[in-house]
This record gives C-alpha cells, structure tokens and sequence, in this order.
C-alpha cells in the first residue's frame, strides 16, 4: 500500500466517482453515502501521509510510472512536507463538502457527488505530481469539474461566470505550456528536478519566469487579474466555491513554489518586487473593494484574493530576504507564513462559504441587505459565524492569525514599508468583515427572510465543527503544521538562494 | 521554592474552563443551566484569586523566586522561537490578583443585574473567558502570546459591548471599537515585527536583556533618512497601547462601549483590559527607557487624554458616561506617569484605580436597577435616602478618585502630579499643567455626578405599577429595559416617560451590594497599605527597569516619611486646594442655586457645544476612515475593478476579438478580384521594402 499510496489517493476517488455515477439519479441517497464514504476512506488513507519524515530526503514516497515512453514523460510522484499538508487539507475539505451538499443539491445528486470526487482525485495529482507534464495535465484536468459544477449547478448568469473561468485560466496555461515546451526541448524531460538544476540564461529565465507568473497568478489570483473569482463564486454552487476557495486557488501558489522558485531563481529575484507591489496592492485595494461589496459571496471571494496576498508575498519576499540581505532566517519565516497561509485559508474561507451556504439554502438569497438579525434565529450559527469572522480577520487563536503573523514579522526585516502596508490588513480585514457580521448577524430581524429561518441541522452543524476543530487546532498550536513543512521550506529557501548565471 | 508551573496554569485556565462550562453545557440544561453558569464559574473565579494571592503571598513574603518558564512551543522556525509560556514576578502577580479579584466581585454582581436578563449564561461565559484572556496576556513570558491575550480581550469586549445585540447602538459601537483598537493594534504587531526585527527574539526576557544594544541602531526609512531603532519600536507599541487603553486620538471607542451591560463596564472597560496598555509599557520598561522621544510622545499624548477628555465628563447627563470619560482621564494620568519613567506610579495607579473605578461603576449599576434603567442624571436626584449603601460606597469611590488624602486615589495620583513637576523630560510643562489642571476637572464633574444623583431635589417622579404583584410587575419592567434600554440619553425606558418610575427605587439587593462594600475597603484602604514599598520600596525589583537619570520617583522618595506624613502633607499642597474649589463650586450650583447651571451653560454656549460635541473628533474620524472608507472602495470596484479591469481588459478583449473576427470575415468577400488586388499591393510593399530597407 505504502509503495503505491500517492496513486491510490489519486485514483480511489477518481475511480471511486464511477460508482456513485452510476447509481442514477433514481438513487441519490445511495450515490450520497457512496461519495461520503470515498471520501472518508480518502482520508483516512491519506492519514498515512503523517509517516512522512520531515528529517528524511525532501520528497518522500516516489512512484515512478512509463507514461508516454518515446517523450520520456513518465508519471512521477512524490511529496514534500507542503504537498502533504495540502493534500491533508483536501481531503479533509472533502468530507466536509460532500457533507454541506448532502440534501442541497436535489437535482441529478449523483453528478454532483461524482464531480466533487473527480475534483478532489484531481487537486490531489496536482499535489503529487513531480513531473511537469503531468502537474501540468491534472491542473488543467480541475477546470473540467469545476466547469461542470458552476454550468449545471450554478446560478442565473452560469454561463457568464463558466466562460470567464475557462477563458481567463486558459489563456494563462497557455504561456504555462509555452514555457514547458521551452524547456523540454533544452533539457528532453518534464522532470522537474532535473529541470531545476538546468542552467538558464537570464534572459530565458526571464521570458519563462513571466510565462509561469501568468499562468499561476490567474490562478492565485492576484490583482488584476482576478476579476473572474468573485462571479465564479457568485454563480457557483456552495460546495463549488469552497472547493473552489479552500484548495483550487492554492495549485497556482503552489505551482508557483514548484516552478518559479527552482527552474528561475534569478530572473524571480529580479522581478520579485513586481509580485509583492501587486501582492500589497491585493491586501489594500481589494481591500476596499471587500467593504463595499453587496453580495456575501462576493465579498468574501475578494477577501479570499486580499489573503491569497499574504502567500504570493511571504514566497517572493523570501527572494528580496535572501538575495538582498542574506537573511535566511526571515526568508524561511516568510516562507512558512506563506504556506501556513495556503492551508488556514482553504479551511477559513471554505468555512465562510459553508456559512454563506447554510444561510443561503434557508433564504435563496445573497444579498446583505436582505439580512440582519440571524442570530436571532440561529443562535448555534451565529456563534460558528463569529468564530470564522474572526479566523478571517486573523485573530489570535484562529488559523488565519499563524501565517499573517509570520509574514507581517519576516516583512519588518524586508523592508519597513512592506511591513507597513501588509500590516494594513489588520485593520480593513477587519473592517470588511466584521460590519459585513453586523448587517447579517446582529441588530433585530428586520427582512421576511430572516424571519422564516430554520436552527441549523445536525448535518450543518457537524460540517461547521470540521472546519472549526481545524481553524481552532491550526490556531492554538501551529508548530505540527510547521515541524511537517519545516525542511521542505528551509528547501525551498535553498533553491531561490542558487545562483543559476 | 519556585512557583509551581501547575498552580499558573490552573489560574489561567479554571476561567477558561468555567466559560466552557457556562457558554457549551449551560445552554442544554434548561432552567439549571442558569445556576449551573453562575456557579460554576465562580467557583472557578474563587480558585483562581486564591490561588493569585497564594502567588502573591509566595512572591513577596514567601520569598519564591520569580518564574519565567515556556509550557509548549508555538512555532519554530530555524532560530525563531515564538512560544506560550508565563513569566511571573510581582508585577504579575499584583496584576493577576487585581484582576481575578474584580473579576470575582463583577462575577457575583452579575447574578443580581442580569437576573432576568434572556442571555444570562451566555454573560457568564463571556466574562470568564474574559477573565482568562486577561490572565494570558498578564502572564505572558513574549511578544506572541502578549498579542494573543491582547486580542483576546479585544474579541471579548466586541462580544460584550454588542451584547444586546437587537440595539443598533450596541452594534454599532462594538464594531467602532473592534476597529478602533485594530487601529492600534496595526502599529503594536509592527512594533512586535521591529522587535524581532532589531534584537531577534520574541522572549521578553531575552528582549529586554538584548536592549541596550539597540543604542546606535538605526531603522532606514528611505536612502536619506534614518530612524533611532529603540524610538520606532516604543513609538510603535505604544500605538498599540493608544488603542486599547484608550488614548487620544484613540479613544473614540471607550464612551461608546457603554452599551455593554454595567458590569463589564466596571470589568472591562475600566478596571482591567482597557489598564493593559499601562501595563505593557510598564512591562517594557526597559525598551522605553532606551528612547526618551517615544517617552515624551508618551508624555504628551497621556496629558492631552487627562485634561481633555475630562472635560467632557463635565458636560454629560448619563452618568455611565461621566464614569466612562473619567476613566479616559484617568488612563492619562497613568500615560503620564509612563512618560516620565514613573511606571510603578503608572502601575499603582492602575490598581488602586481599579477598585474605586469598578466601584463607581457598579454605584453606578446599582442607581440604574433603582432607576429601572433610567441612565440619566436630570432625572435622578435625593436617591440617597433610598440607597444608603450604594450612596456611601459611590461617595467612598468618589472620594478616592478626586485623591482626597488619605483614600487609595490619593497616594496614587498625588505620587503622579508630584513626579511630573519633577520631571525635566521634553514636554513635562505642559504634562504637569495638563493633570494639575486635571485636578479641578475631576472634582468638579465627579461632585456634579454625586449632587444629580444623589443630593438636591427629586426629579422623578412614581406613578404606582398597574396590577398588585409587585414583585411580578417589576421583574418584567427589568426584563424589557434590558432588552431595549441601558442606552444613549435619547432612547428611553420601556413606553414609560422619562423620570417616571412605577414604584419608588429601592437599595439593591445583597447581591449588588456587597461587591460594593468589598471594592469600597481596597479603594480606602489599598493606598494608605502599599504606597510605601510599591512606590518607593522598590517593590516590584527587576519588573521595571528605570534608568538612573530618569528615575523621578527615587527623588521624590527623598521627601517620604510614611503614608499618614504624605496625606497629612496632601492637605496643604494645590492639588487639594482645587478639589475643595471644585467641592465648593458643585456644592453651590447643584445644591444651593440650581437654577445656576443652565444660567452658566447658555452663557458658555460655544464651550459648553465643543464639549458637548466632543470637540466633533468622532465626525472627523468617522468621515475620514468609515466614510471614506467606504467611498474609496467604491471608487476602486466601480471604476478599476469592474470598470478597467473587465470593462476594459476582459471585456474589451472579447470585444477586440468580436471585432477583428469581423474584419476578418469582411477580408474574406469571396471575390477574385479583391484578393488579386491584395496580392498587387503586398508585392508592391514587399518589393519597395526590400529596396529601401533591405541592404
């Protein structure tokens, strides 16, 4: 099992998503309880991922297949601390999600269930994957499923919303494979080991590091192109947007962390400081957008871009840390709030989907001002609603707090100017957040809406405590989640210290 | 013999326990849910403040080492080290036992004011937790967890202000002050990252030995400007201590929060967490002491607090919120006394002012359940034949807090003012005019409480409750007042006419009243007890750290010969004179010529209105950050985002792409003749390029 184990927590809810396919629409409790098992049994599988020895070699668990043998494109994977605490992270979303969507989605359940699988199965090659061809395929594969999920499922302007996804990610992966085929043809492997120790002009370290940033940051996204997640969310179904939030938007920084850091140290180092002005700009000026937005969904998908922010930041930051100053130290700090970021961001924000969910299939509407006053009627709700609130403004405790901590404190040591202006999220992180609470949550109920809400159900409830115990946990003692990734990051900090010229 | 790391974690954590207990398994019991918080949690308060004093005991006559210890680490990366852990010594424990004991008073208190209120147990659960927080962030051995315990309160606090959380202006100032102390918290976690930054570590202990160091160090701002490292770091964390202990221009938040029920006004936003930012500076003496600028910033901003925020105590008719602009000034002071290196004045201050300001505030509370909710002053007036106890206990509380001689706030504010005029620091001046000017503002808006509420004629009148249960009739007026009322001067009672009571006031019961009697005997007595060794006795040992230079109080220690000599003295000093002008002045006006005050007011029309309007500092914010806020967010979606982004980029290159299709599909006509045309020009072109650039 253990010489296999990457490709069984791949292939089990791929294949796994048959069955459940299979039950028909005439049985959606069997397809239902089909999907939740895969997904536990996912788990519980990928628990074993734990046996992974942050002192041992950096990747850990390889499984090398012939994939396409006259291109020497095998299919390879391996894991380093940071896929393992994502792909932790997924499957434990995935519970989680299946479980939000149980009695929600009424029409064709078993797509639905079947789609989640696919998803999952993919995001998870996308973690594993230490070939390029292949991280390439699986990142590309996710778009099928989520494209399905938001076209069948989604809201009025589905179409809209799928297409702008579809276009906007695309275009972005073709400079990705661009640059892959750039570097194939120089090297005559996908291998991305080896292709981080080729030697690369600056120049062509230039064109493919611009060619990755693209692809990735569409992905990430960052400001300005990110325009395509708020009406992705908005159109999505709930358990699309907290896949969509919790695991999706990670692949483009970890494509990032897999790609840029290693194959262009050079041209990264030179061009760091274009990232962390945009990554600042994501934290002030979507920011302010947050706070004037109407719709909830669409304030936290921006608030979702303003985090993701704090990732980009914390990786490129290290750049300016090591080959400016020298100071590893700090690199390694911002790296690591970087990825503690990634994972805390996909339970937080998955969380404030689910919430935004559990609100939304009582009222059918988003709309803030069509609330006010729920914890009236959902005493229990209101208070996993402030618990998650809080996560998201980064409050101590919460594990949105862990990686804004560590990348505002290694920032101070960049610059006191970068320092300053990450820091700013304290403020309107808060501010976008807690007034959007106080319009939903608190004063009396004042719409129809809000009057015919029902206390939550157990099923909603056991959902929110997932997440919850995940915030929590993450919050109160970081350090396993550190320890897990702690060499794999000081690894990384070794790769952008490589001089390739 | 050391302290016992299992002893520190019980008094930290039983709290926390108790609000577990309150906030998750109360709910599920029914009406015992009810006792079982209240019980529950007090029983947990009472192990803690025994246990706090035992440390206490331990500390001071037990001779116990002091105890500075991590209990697990938080995270490590390489050489950072960010931990949870304790650091005990006697400033700790002076600050663990004022804290658990006020908590415990506030814990009894509650069980009368809440009575009948629909989220009893949920009160419970919060101010435990918050108890919890408090003892975190006093106990913390670093930077991390001093943040945590810092925010932790914060959180509190948001839960508790908006605790009637169907009033708008109960929702409205949590979030104010949530955001207000985000403000301040903005510059502490910048000054906990240039603390990182400059000497390397999180631990305090490893901090503050590292900080003569930073002499010399410089933070570069841009290529030609460079910043004393050791002012950046001060200046930074006090912002921090600007927000949560309410400093201007900061303190915006702190009236506002007095839409929180009365006993977490007494807890929270005066006796404890709103003291956390006097103790922090206290606990970073000495990376203060490295930076006489931040001292003198310090110096300024917490003069400018005392004398102007009490001011606009004179001019309020609520009386929480009299007691609420006092605390601002009061919190000045103990600023004050930070910025000029006197921060066992500072700390001692904060004590003894958290008894008598937890005294006056549930006084207060006490009037409130007479009144029926009723909060204003202009239709209180001669309560004090209904109330004895809390008539004498708010005068005993009144008294400290003006310093008379002898009461606890004397020894404490007297110290202060004295050591100012010591003082030779930048700023002293106008420091030493602010908080003797102080003097005065306090008598004057504290006897003008006193007068309104309990003196001179009745202005209320009692208009017998329909129905003859009166017990019933009352319980319910109680019930409905506390869901709709406890508010702004303009938002009153349950369908009833302001001042018109359906049966007269009455003393409150036992369980209000002896929290009274206990908070009364520290705020007499505390002083007169500890002056001696905590001012001048060098109690707190190596807690602070003041450099020899600064060391204003060790001057002043010169001069003192025991605490009755200090009061006896007292009496012939200003200070004294102008709380008898003060007396003297309310005495006349609010007893003997009521008429007078409206006659002063109208002919101060322009003074009484900036004071009124609080001198119109929350417009101004309010339009600057809120509004604004929000307009530039506005302006950014509308215009960049939807607007650039995808009006222009997305959108407009789908449009681009429509377009040039067309073209294309306009290119290809079918028509011979167009394309052999074509063909003619691009072969005149190419072969005419080719000459002329060609070779």
């Amino acid at each position: 099992m253990f010489t296999h184990l990457l490709s069984l927590l791949i292939w089990l809810p791929i294949v796994g998503a048959v069955p459940v396919l299979l039950a028909g629409s005439a049985r959606p409790m069997l397809a239902r309880w089909l999907a939740l098992l895969i997904t536990i049994a996912t788990f519980v599988i990928s628990l074993w991922l734990l046996r992974y020895d942050p002192n041992g070699s950096v990747m850990q668990l390889q499984e090398t297949h012939v994939w396409i043998a006259t291109w020497g494109v095998h299919f390879t994977l391996a894991v380093d601390g940071i896929s393992v605490a994502l792909i932790l992270m997924t499957t434990f979303v995935g519970i989680l999600v299946i479980g939000g969507a149980w009695k929600v989605i009424q029409n064709r359940p078993h797509q639905y269930m079947a789609c989640m699988l696919l998803l999952e199965g993919l995001l998870i090659g996308v973690f594993c994957a230490t070939d390029a061809l292949v991280f390439y395929a699986f990142f590309e594969a996710v778009l099928i499923p989520m494209y399905i999920l938001i076209g069948m499922w989604g809201g009025p302007r589905r179409v809209y919303a799928t297409l702008k996804l579809f276009i906007y990610t695309f275009t972005g992966s073709v400079f990705m494979l661009i640059a892959l085929l750039y570097l194939y043809q120089k090297a005559h492997t996908f291998d991305l080991a080896t292709l981080a120790a080729l030697p690369l002009t600056f120049k062509e370290q230039a064109w493919l590091f611009f060619g990755f940033l693209i692809a990735f940051a569409i992905k990430v996204p960052m400001v300005p192109v990110h325009t395509w997640l708020p009406d992705a969310h908005v159109e999505a179904p709930t358990g699309g947007s907290v896949w969509l939030a919790a695991v999706m938007l990670k692949i483009g920084t970890y494509g990032m962390v897999r790609f840029i850091l290693p194959i262009t140290p050079d041209a990264g180092a030179h061009f760091a400081w274009i990232v962390i002005v945009l990554s600042l700009v994501a934290i002030i000026y979507i920011g302010y957008v947050a706070l004037v937005q109407e719709d909830m969904k669409k304030l936290v998908a921006y608030s979702s871009v303003a985090h993701m922010g704090f990732v980009t930041l914390g990786i490129f930051m290290a750049f300016m840390l090591v080959r400016e100053g020298g100071n590893t130290e700090m690199a390694s700090l911002g790296m690591q709030g970087a990825m503690v970021q990634m994972i805390s961001h996909g339970f937080v924000s998955g969380a404030m989907f689910t919430c935004i969910g559990v609100m939304y299939d009582r009222t059918h509407t988003r709309q803030i001002k069509d609330y006010g006053g729920v914890i009236n009627m959902m005493p229990w709700f209101g208070f996993f609603y402030v618990l998650f609130a809080m996560a998201n403004c980064g409050l101590p405790g919460t594990s949105g707090f862990v990686g804004e901590f560590m990348v505002i404190l290694a920032s101070f040591s960049a610059s006191p100017w970068i320092a300053l202006f990450a820091t700013f999220t304290l403020i309107i992180g808060a501010g976008y957040t807690l007034w959007l609470v106080k319009r939903v949550l608190w004063g009396p109920v004042t719409t129809e809406h809000v009057r015919h809400m029902t206390p939550m159900t157990a099923r909603e409830t056991w959902v929110l405590i997932g997440f919850a115990v995940a915030v929590l946990a993450i919050g109160m003692w970081p350090q396993p989640l550190v320890h897990l990734m702690d060499s794999s990051v000081a690894h990384l900090v070794q790769q952008l210290a490589v001089h390739k010229i | 013999m050391g302290l016992s790391t299992s002893v520190l974690l019980t008094i930290a954590l039983a709290p926390l326990f108790g609000s577990l207990v309150a906030g998750f398994v109360s709910p599920f019991l029914g009406r015992a849910g009810r006792a079982v918080a209240h019980s529950v949690t007090i029983a947990c308060m009472i192990v803690s403040v025994a246990l706090s004093f035992q440390v206490l005991y331990q500390l001071t006559l037990g001779g116990a080492e002091n105890y500075n210890q991590n209990i697990y680490t938080w995270f490590q990366v390489g050489q950072v080290n960010a931990s949870i852990g304790f650091m005990v010594d006697r400033l700790t424990a002076m600050m663990l036992v004022v804290v658990g004991f006020v908590s415990l008073v506030v814990h009894l208190y509650t069980i009368g004011y809440m009575r009948d209120d629909s989220g009893y147990t949920r009160f419970f659960s919060y101010i435990s937790l918050f108890t919890f927080s408090m003892f975190m962030l006093v106990m913390s051995n670093n930077f991390l967890q001093l943040f945590f315990g810092w925010e932790a309160v914060g959180l509190v606090s948001y839960l508790l202000i908006g605790f009637w959380y169907k009033r708008p202006t109960a929702i409205f100032a949590n979030l104010k002050a949530f955001l207000v102390n985000r403000v301040g918290d903005f510059g502490f976690l910048l000054g906990i990252a240039a603390v990182l930054t400059f000497l390397h570590t999180l631990d305090y202990a490893s901090a503050f030995s590292a900080a003569p160091g930073l002499a010399g160090q410089v933070l570069q701002i841009t290529a030609n400007m460079q910043w004393d490292a050791a002012t950046v770091i001060c200046i930074l964390l006090f912002v921090g201590a600007m927000g949560k202990s309410a400093q201007v221009p900061l303190h915006v938040w702190l009236p506002d929060s007095m839409e929180g029920p009365t006993p977490i006004s007494a807890l929270i936003h005066a006796a404890t967490m709103v003291t956390a930012g006097i103790f922090m500076v206290a606990r970073m003496s000495p990376l203060f002491e490295m930076s006489s600028t931040a001292l003198s910033f310090v110096l300024v901003i917490g003069a400018t607090t005392a004398l102007f925020t009490g001011l606009i105590g004179i001019v309020q008719n609520d009386i929480k919120r009299v007691i609420a602009y006092s605390t601002l000034s009061q919190l000045g002071y103990m600023t004050v006394a930070l910025g000029v290196s006197m921060y066992s004045g500072a700390v001692f201050h904060l004590m003894t002012h958290a008894f008598f300001k937890a005294l006056l505030f549930l006084g207060a509370g006490s009037v409130i359940i007479a009144m029926h909710h009723e909060q204003d002053m202009r239709y209180m007036g001669g309560l004090r034949k209904y109330m004895p106890i809390t008539w004498i206990t708010m005068w005993i509380g009144s008294l400290a807090l003006v310093a008379g001689p002898f009461t606890s706030g004397f020894y404490s504010k007297d110290a202060i003012i004295e050591a100012v005029g010591l003082s030779h620091r930048w700023g002293a001046n106008y420091a030493y005019f602010c908080v003797m000017a102080g003097v005065l503002v306090t008598g004057l808006y504290t006897f003008r409480q006193m007068y309104l509420t309990f003196h001179g004629k009745e202005r209320f009148t009692v208009v017998a409750a329909h129905g003859d249960d009166h017990e019933t009739a009352s319980s319910d007026v109680v019930y409905d007042v506390h869901v709709s009322a406890d508010s702004h001067e303009d938002e009153h009672h349950s369908g009833g006419q302001p001042g018109v009571l359906h049966h007269p006031p009455k003393e409150s019961p036992w369980v209000v009243t002896v929290p009274l009697i206990l908070l009364a005997i520290p705020s007499l007595l505390i002083g007169y007890v500890t002056v001696g060794p905590m001012l001048f006795g060098n109690w707190f040992g190596g807690a602070i750290h003041v450099n020899e230079a600064n060391d204003v109080l060790a001057e002043l220690g010169q001069e003192f010969h025991g605490a009755a000599a200090m009061a006896l003295h007292g009496f012939t000093q200003l200070p004294f004179v102008l709380v008898v002008v003060a007396f003297v002045i309310c005495t006349y006006i609010y007893v003997f010529n009521p008429a007078l005050a409206d006659r002063i007011k109208r002919a101060l029309k322009p003074l009484w209105t900036v004071l009124d309007r609080k001198y119109w500092v929350d417009e101004v914010e309010y339009a600057l950050f809120a509004s604004g806020g929000q307009k530039m967010g506005r302006l950014f979606w509308k215009f960049s985002d939807a607007g650039v982004i995808d009006g222009v980029a997305v959108n407009g290159s789908v449009r681009l792409i429509h377009r040039s299709a067309a073209l294309m599909r306009r290119l290809q006509t079918g028509y011979l003749y167009h394309y052999a045309f074509a063909m003619i020009i691009g072969v005149i072109v190419l072969f005419g390029g080719y000459r002329l650039f060609g070779n």
